[in-house]
């Protein structure tokens, strides 16, 4: 019994340790070619750095929002509970669905935000055919689409704090803002590391947005990491390519999880 | 607990919104709950548009006003995809797969989570921080040999190619064993001195009280496999094998700029699971917050 609890979990490590070796360079020995390319590839660089971006941008202002709108559902507020469902729902939406309304609303010829901003008496900005503009539009949706979790997580982390904390910020003559910043994000801080690590996973991995949204165009402006493996392997058939970039993000990944783990230790260590 | 030197006065003036959690004046009140409205309203209002523009006229569509609200009602943006694509198809193979994903996922993690809360073997810690560590790997990382494995044991054009891949997932591990690890070992000793295999004890001790935990993983997994668009993108060939997701890329590409049909196709992905996630809501809460709870 032992050995069928214990095997199902090792063999499947087995199994997916398999699937990251293998497929390098297809039929074909072809040594570090790839990889040699790969160092070469200006749209690789490109997509690179547009991933870094995404992920600077998305997680600070996905925990920040998040946080934000964890207080205000954590404080006295009527109907507190419909709120909530509400900021949570974009969660149940599939990514897909989410990109294609994104597509519908930054639409840059008939898009409702675009229609918005004309009214506004500003002239319309070019979604589609800017790249910033379209970056932008990839950003603000996946904000859209994140912030609910990131709310849910905080929360979760609010309510497991007493209230005699404030109490006694109160008696010290602590004030809204200071039980904010000295209270409140410093007591959330395990939330806070574990939204860290997953926004930046989360972020690493954006796929459907950018597929579907922007295709990562225009002229490869939007393109990320995962599309353009995903381009190279099955759109352009350059298996070898395409898994030497996902070789590539595994070792970033991993990069990501030492230091993850090292201060994860050094924490442990502090407190 | 650290004092703050910062005189009461100053803060009001910084910050006069945050009000005391004890005294919640009036006014910020009022103004906390602007904010909620606000916020909810740039949540709730891309769906509400979805939902518009699936029941309008392409005319009305193609209008080049502004407007906010929907001025005519129609069914035809759903007649139009139903008679185009096989839709109901793509629905029975979305919830067919969602269901058997969700019982593959359920048992593995109930049962590795056991494994790795009850039975101590060798590198046990190890192997388990393993399986948590392969979530952090995109499927795209994977796909090229994910895609050759799944060629090599012909299963490449059947159900199973996305369905065993999908429901290899560790997500619900890591919150099985912490479950697990919640029920009291008296329990689970008294019935291993009994005579009782691990099996058994799984079955008359762990389930009946890991309810909770089971509907938590389930609608988990339920939601994430309805939803999951990477990987069957890949795995699937045949347009009558299409989940929903695929399916309504698929159809984006036909339609084109046709937002009604794609928005009306749209709704039909999305509603089930707003319906169910609104329903059981307090499951998915959990699991997220849980998941969060270190």
């Amino acid at each position: 019994m032992l050995t069928l609890f214990v095997l199902i979990p090792i063999v499947w490590a087995i199994v997916v340790s398999f699937q990251r070796t293998d497929g390098f360079g297809g039929g074909t020995f072809s040594g570090l070619a790839n990889y040699q390319r790969l160092v070469a590839d200006p749209v690789f660089w490109r997509s690179a750095l547009n991933t870094v971006l995404f992920t600077l941008i998305v997680t600070p202002l996905s925990m920040g929002l998040g946080l934000g709108a964890a207080v205000l559902m954590n404080s006295v507020l009527p109907a507190r509970k419909i709120f909530r469902s509400i900021l949570i729902l974009p969660m149940a939406i599939s990514g897909i669905a989410t990109a294609l309304i994104g597509v519908l609303l930054f639409d840059e010829n008939s898009g409702l935000i675009d229609k918005l901003v004309r009214a506004a008496g500003l002239p319309g900005v070019p979604w589609q055919s800017n790249g910033p503009a379209a970056f932008v539009s990839i950003v603000l949706v996946t904000l859209w689409s994140r912030v609910g979790f990131n709310m849910l997580i905080y929360l979760a982390g609010l309510q497991a704090i007493s209230p005699e904390v404030y109490e006694a910020g109160r008696l010290d003559g602590a004030g809204g803002w200071q039980n904010f910043r000295f209270l409140t994000v410093p007591l959330v801080g395990p939330s806070s590391f574990f939204l860290l690590i997953l926004n930046v996973i989360y972020s690493f991995q954006v796929f459907d947005l950018v597929f579907v949204m922007t295709g990562g165009g225009p002229g490869n402006a939007t393109s990320v990491i995962v599309t353009y493996a995903y381009d190279q392997g099955f759109v352009t058939r350059d298996q070898g390519y395409a898994a030497a970039i996902g070789v590539v993000l595994l070792l970033v990944m991993l990069v990501f999880t030492a230091v993850r783990w090292r201060t994860s230790r050094s924490r442990d260590l502090v407190e | 607990m650290a004092s703050i030197p910062i005189s009461l006065e100053e803060s009001r003036v910084r910050a006069p919104r945050r009000a005391s959690r004890r005294r919640p004046g009036r006014r910020s009140l009022m103004i906390r709950l602007l904010l909620a409205i606000v916020i909810s309203i740039i949540v709730i209002f891309p769906l509400y548009w979805m939902v518009v523009v699936a029941f309008s006229t392409r005319a009305d569509l193609l209008g080049g006003a502004l407007r906010l609200w929907p001025t005519t009602f129609t069914l035809d943006n759903f007649t139009r995809v139903f008679t185009a694509f096989p839709v109901a198809t793509w629905f029975g193979n979305s919830t067919a797969i969602a269901l058997v994903v969700s019982v593959i996922t359920v048992t593995i993690n109930i049962l590795g989570g056991y494994a790795f809360a009850r039975l101590k073997f060798r590198g046990s810690s190890a192997v388990f921080l393993v399986a948590l560590a392969t979530l952090m790997i995109p499927v795209q990382v994977i796909m090229v040999p994910l895609f050759s494995l799944v060629t090599n044991l012909n299963l490449y054009g059947t159900y199973w190619a996305v369905i065993l891949p999908t429901a290899a997932s560790a997500f619900g591990l890591f919150l099985a064993r912490q479950f697990i690890l919640g029920i009291p070992t008296e329990l689970i000793e008294a019935a291993r001195i009994d005579g009782a295999s691990h099996l058994r004890v799984l079955r008359s001790i762990v389930l009946p009280l890991s309810k909770p935990l089971i509907a938590v993983l389930f609608f988990m997994s339920l939601l994430q496999s309805w939803n999951d668009f990477s990987w069957p993108l890949i795995a699937l060939k045949q347009n009558e094998l299409f989940t929903l997701p695929i399916g309504l890329l698929y159809l984006q590409g036909q339609f084109g700029s046709d937002f009604g049909g794609t928005m009306a196709f749209a709704l039909i992905n999305v509603a089930p699971m707003v319906v169910l996630f609104l329903i059981f809501q307090r499951y998915f809460v959990q699991g997220f917050a849980r998941s969060g709870i270190r």
